[in-house]
């Protein structure tokens, strides 16, 4: 297991988390933004292997991207870029999604933008509902 | 293999013994008759089983009649279970287990709640331990089987079978124990224990996959459990997996022979691992009981740090352990055993069950204590709740 952006930014300019220790996944999301593009992320994680994975990749994905493209990162999105998950892992990627949305939220709420109500504020629960089959 | 494998996981499985293997080895190829067939081949064949069962109920202290040989340790479980709560269901329908069972135990407890059986959970300590006084309290008059395991498969804790059993049997009700973890580990003797009826799986003590022993004592009402040919007394039907059976007898008399030394060996390298890591890495717990719990089963609980994660990056390092995290369990949940031992979900996430065996050594154990430091270290500086912690204590 070798994850790129494990960490934290110091003088992040938005910082997202998501998850709840019950399920056994938190994702930590710090985002480094300027003029509107994320410049920098970096992530915790408290989780499986596919958590770590799912918040790996998703911090490559949005590297260089507008905080408008970043949010159009999907979890589809980062189950692809990781050649797919097992369904049972699924929830990962979601959380994911959920921690980029969750770190631009941040972001727009310090620079007195509209936050769209609808991202998930921290425990989505997901992992609770999303049994696997 | 080329890479290093360090193997401690033997609560899972162990490998075979080259000297089992050998003793099978004639019947998968020379003496392949069938038990039933009256013909010489056949009758070789069906020797080798009675001498097996002779041997495993010299083991146990128990009469040759009273070993029936199963598919696994799960189908010994599940006939016990079934086949006493079916046989006996014109006097009650009642049942008692405990919170900590395997699932094959549980699972056969939830069938028969599907079927109109009405089954107690008796509660453990915080060492997982069950009450004998919560069992005598459990019993009705439509109570028909205890079923409570031996020793734990997670954290390892060897019930007080003996004082549990008596407490059944004064009260007429039959009592099972799943001893799949402690066969091989401890000196059972059925008559000591005045169990009724024992599950065993010869994978667990060097033996073969795919062959396990229900002992059922005498006289104990229970129903047939796999229907078909006279085999097994007409109790267990299918063509006998002579080599398996074999093997198994042959992996337990060579356990039963080396219990001392080897209770000794997994000791001293659980003793030194657990001193090591109670010595080197902070925010850690031992699960189970310090001294009643399976000589070769260590059970840690790291907090801040997720289960499967740890044990992907020790298979990284060669290291093949496990854990009751949920990622592991098969569902979101963590281990039913650790929450009924009174973690929080998110210690229980964080576990890690190294189980030693016969091959294990003193550099394994040291080499096991250096990668755990470091991917704890590591684990943690990438966990948002340990940073949480760092910054604001406990509170967090």
């Amino acid at each position: 297991m070798h994850p790129r952006n494990v960490g934290e930014i110091e003088d992040a300019d938005g910082v997202g988390q998501v998850g709840n220790p019950k399920c056994g996944d938190i994702m930590k999301m710090y985002l480094k933004i300027e003029n509107d593009v994320i410049v920098d992320a970096k992530f915790k994680t408290f989780g499986c292997g596919a958590a770590v994975a799912t918040s790996s990749i998703a911090t490559e994905l949005i590297k260089g991207k507008t905080i408008d493209e970043a949010l159009k990162v999907t979890n589809k999105a980062v189950v692809e870029a990781l050649d797919g998950l097992p369904p049972a892992k699924l929830h990962c990627s979601v959380l994911a999604e959920e921690a980029i949305a969750a770190a631009i939220a941040d972001y727009k709420r310090r620079h007195g933008l509209d936050v769209d109500d609808n991202q998930c504020p921290g425990c989505c629960k997901k992992c609770e509902t999303d049994e696997e089959e | 293999m080329d890479r290093k494998i360090i193997y401690v996981d033997h609560a899972a499985t162990t490998y075979l013994k080259p000297e089992v293997f050998e003793q099978m080895k004639p019947y998968f190829t020379e003496y392949f008759g069938n038990p039933s067939s009256i013909y010489y081949l056949g009758r070789e064949s069906k020797k080798a089983i009675e001498n097996a069962r002779t041997t495993i109920a010299e083991c146990l202290g128990a009469q040759p009649s009273e070993i029936y040989f199963t598919g696994s340790g799960t189908e010994a479980d599940n006939w016990a279970i079934k086949g006493v709560a079916y046989a006996n269901r014109k006097k009650g329908k009642h049942l008692i287990t405990s919170a900590i069972e395997h699932h094959a135990v549980l699972h056969a407890f939830d069938f028969l709640k599907k079927e109109g059986f009405e089954v107690t959970y008796l509660p453990v300590d915080e060492n997982g331990f069950v009450k004998p006084e919560d069992l005598a309290a459990a019993i009705r008059p439509d109570t028909t089987l205890v079923s409570i395991m031996f020793a734990n498969n997670e954290i390892g804790t060897i019930q007080p079978i003996k004082e549990l059993a008596a407490i059944a049997k004064e009260k007429g009700v039959i009592f099972h124990t799943d001893a799949v973890q402690a066969m091989g580990n401890i000196d059972v003797k059925v008559n000591e224990l005045n169990v009724d009826l024992l599950s065993m799986s010869a994978h667990k003590f060097y033996g073969p996959k795919g062959v396990g022993a229900l002992y059922i004592r005498k006289g104990v009402r229970i129903d047939s459990f796999v229907h078909g040919g006279a085999q097994e007394r007409n109790r267990r039907a299918g063509t006998e997996n002579v080599a398996g059976i074999v093997g198994m007898a042959a992996a337990l008399k060579l356990a039963y022979e080396n219990l001392d030394e080897y209770n000794r060996h997994l000791r001293r390298l659980s003793d030194r691992l657990i001193n090591g890591v109670m010595e080197r890495i902070p925010y850690v717990r031992l699960n189970g009981d310090r001294e009643k719990r399976l000589p070769g089963n260590v059970n840690f609980s790291f907090r801040f740090i997720e289960g499967e994660s740890l044990l992907l990056m020790l298979d990284m390092k060669g290291i093949q352990a496990s854990s009751g995290s949920a990622c592991t369990s098969g569902s979101l949940d963590p281990s039913h055993v650790l929450l009924a031992i009174g973690l929080p979900h998110e210690i229980a996430h964080g576990s890690l069950r190294i189980t030693f065996g016969e091959k294990n050594t003193e550099e394994d154990v040291d080499y096991i204590i250096d990668c755990l430091a470091e991917i704890v270290d590591r684990l943690r500086q990438m966990s948002p709740l340990y940073e949480d912690f760092v910054k604001n204590g406990e509170k967090a």
